[in-house]
């Protein structure tokens, strides 16, 4: 799961980890019971269908500014580290 | 009574306007209770006296212009530090967003700012929402004013310590299983969740978006109410938000209870410190008083409300979660590659409590766990939404504790995150179900601390329940 959600963590806190999120799971059984074969799921309070706003330009946040609060940018992109392995 | 109490929202926001008073005067006095109280309670992760001082001006150089500033005219606004603001650090209290100044505004931030009111600092919150103490902050705890070894309860708690200790007379906080309620109930104020949809989150950072809710802490119902009707309404930038522009509910409070059915929740009883229960039938009798007719009623479903909620919200929070990532904004762990610097940075920049919740989210979304978790979880939160459906087929309102006890001493519920979200287990169910619900202080527990009880109602009815919280306000 650490690795799915892309968290480095350290032995000490997968152990714990493990432990705690077994003890809620543990918890969550009361659910399993449950008849639930006619309930629809409710994925949100209002089911709001094509929200829609004009098709018209509007000024989008400022790119500068945008890029300054980033750990690294250059030439106007968000610059990371190298994803396929090989060095740039 | 002598004419309403000059610290109130109500009374600064109508002496600033008259020109009786003046903002930055109101606002220095304020800022002297922060700098009296502060270091001990940590309401703040940030004060922003300076841009404070700017905005008082701003409203005072109004009112000599002739200019109406607005129904928040001159009144100190504390925000919880999840809500943006444009070139003002933005923490969520955590170490991923430390330093981190946003390049725009949380939409309810600038409906405060138009209203005239002057937002005096960023509140302390548990990491990104998640917890019920404060003691998930990055930053160290915030503490209760009412006794300092105590928790304010969380999330909101930085806010509920801010109102409660008269470092502004109002806050927004938001809630998405009870940061607004529990934290109010706990520091002896008003905490209001309204329904989903009712305020626009455009700018509030997201924690489980189909749960969450930006509303109003406040000394007294009216003031909560004067803040809701500043906040609320359609936002273009939330496509959830309810395009109807809802009426005012502030001039609609003094009609009382004569004649609304009450339920007063059985399955909620369950676990509540006999204490609590005692004021909470305290309450039902004083709304029969009043001339509600008070009956039990049963919501079997609502008993599921935790599981549902611990599995939603978490599904949700790590979806949301996956945003920091080290690369477009706040922290970045340089590693040889983006995966790996994606991994060490979340690592290093989230608390533990985060990170149980961003794993267990992933869990329940997980291949092979999806139906079993979250897809029932789902099912379950229809059914109490059904469930609520039902009971206000026979009553008007809902009534029940806002917290199972009052607050607790630091540290009690650390080591066991379950005991820690049983502390929500009243507060939750609404919002599966997106309705709206508040928590009124109705006096106090054997241990002297205060006691919040809770009234629901369905959704957009918030005019009808703070009529009722109005009522109970004055009984207590």
């Amino acid at each position: 799961m650490a690795r799915l959600a892309r968290l480095d963590l350290t032995p000490e806190e997968l152990e714990r980890a493990a432990e705690q999120l077994g003890d809620v799971l543990d918890h969550f059984a009361d659910i399993e019971a449950l008849d639930l074969a006619d309930v629809e799921p409710m994925t949100h309070p209002y089911p709001l269908a094509n929200v829609l706003r004009d098709d018209a330009v509007r000024p989008s946040l400022p790119r500068d500014e945008v890029l300054a609060a980033a750990p690294a940018a250059e030439d106007g992109r968000f610059k990371v580290p190298p994803i396929l392995g090989e060095a740039p | 009574m002598t004419g309403p109490d000059p610290a109130t929202a109500l009374a600064i926001a109508a002496d600033v306007r008259s020109g009786t008073r003046k903002a930055v005067d109101v606002l220095e006095e304020h800022l002297a209770a922060v700098a009296a109280r502060e270091p001990e309670l940590h309401a703040f992760n940030l004060v922003t006296a300076d841009e404070a001082r700017a905005a008082a001006e701003a409203v005072d150089a109004a009112v000599a212009a002739g200019r109406d500033p607005g129904p928040l005219a001159g009144v100190p606004v504390a925000l919880k530090d999840n809500l943006c603001t444009r070139g003002i650090p933005t923490t969520c209290s955590s170490r991923i967003l430390e330093g981190w100044r946003p390049p725009y505004t949380a939409t309810v931030v600038e409906r405060v700012v138009a209203a005239g009111g002057v937002c005096i600092g960023k509140t302390n919150l548990d990491e990104f929402a998640m917890g019920s103490s404060t003691e998930n902050s990055a930053f160290g705890p915030s503490r209760n004013p009412h006794d300092p070894g105590r928790v304010p309860g969380g999330s909101s708690g930085g806010s509920a310590v801010a109102v409660a200790a008269g470092f502004a007379p109002l806050a927004l906080g938001s809630d998405t299983g009870g940061s607004i309620r529990q934290p109010a109930a706990l520091c002896g104020i008003v905490g209001v969740k309204p329904t989903y949809g009712l305020v626009s989150r455009y700018g509030l950072v997201a924690f489980a978006s189909s749960l969450d809710q930006i509303g109003p802490m406040a000394t007294t119902v009216d003031d909560a109410a004067l803040l809701l009707d500043v906040i609320a309404g359609p936002d273009p930038m939330d496509s959830t938000s309810i395009p109807d522009r809802p009426r005012p509910v502030l001039d609609q409070l003094d009609r009382g209870v004569d004649g609304l059915r009450v339920g007063v929740i059985e399955e909620m009883r369950d676990g509540c410190a006999p204490d609590v229960l005692a004021r909470l039938d305290a309450a039902a009798a004083a709304l029969e008083a009043a001339g509600a007719k008070v009956q039990t009623v049963s919501i079997p479903a609502v008993r599921f409300g935790l599981t549902a909620y611990y599995l939603i919200a978490p599904a949700e929070a790590s979806s949301n979660l996956a945003r920091y990532d080290g690369v477009r904004y706040g922290l970045r762990v340089d590693a040889p590659d983006t995966a790996a610097m994606n991994a060490a940075t979340r690592a290093a920049g989230f608390g533990a409590e985060v990170k149980r919740r961003i794993m267990l989210g992933t869990y329940a979304l997980s291949a092979g766990y999806y139906d079993a978790y979250y897809g029932k979880a789902q099912r379950v939160r229809a059914l109490i939404a059904k469930g609520f459906e039902e009971a206000y087929r026979d009553v008007d309102l809902l009534l029940s504790p806002t917290s199972p006890t009052t607050a607790f001493a630091f540290g009690a519920k650390t080591t066991d995150p379950y005991a820690m979200y049983l502390s929500d287990v009243c507060t939750i169910p609404t919002n599966l179900a997106g309705h709206p619900a508040v928590s009124v202080p109705f006096g106090s527990g054997d241990d002297g601390m205060p006691v919040g009880v809770q009234l629901l109602a369905p959704a957009l009815e918030e005019a009808t329940m703070l009529r009722a919280a109005r009522v109970l306000e004055a009984a207590r």
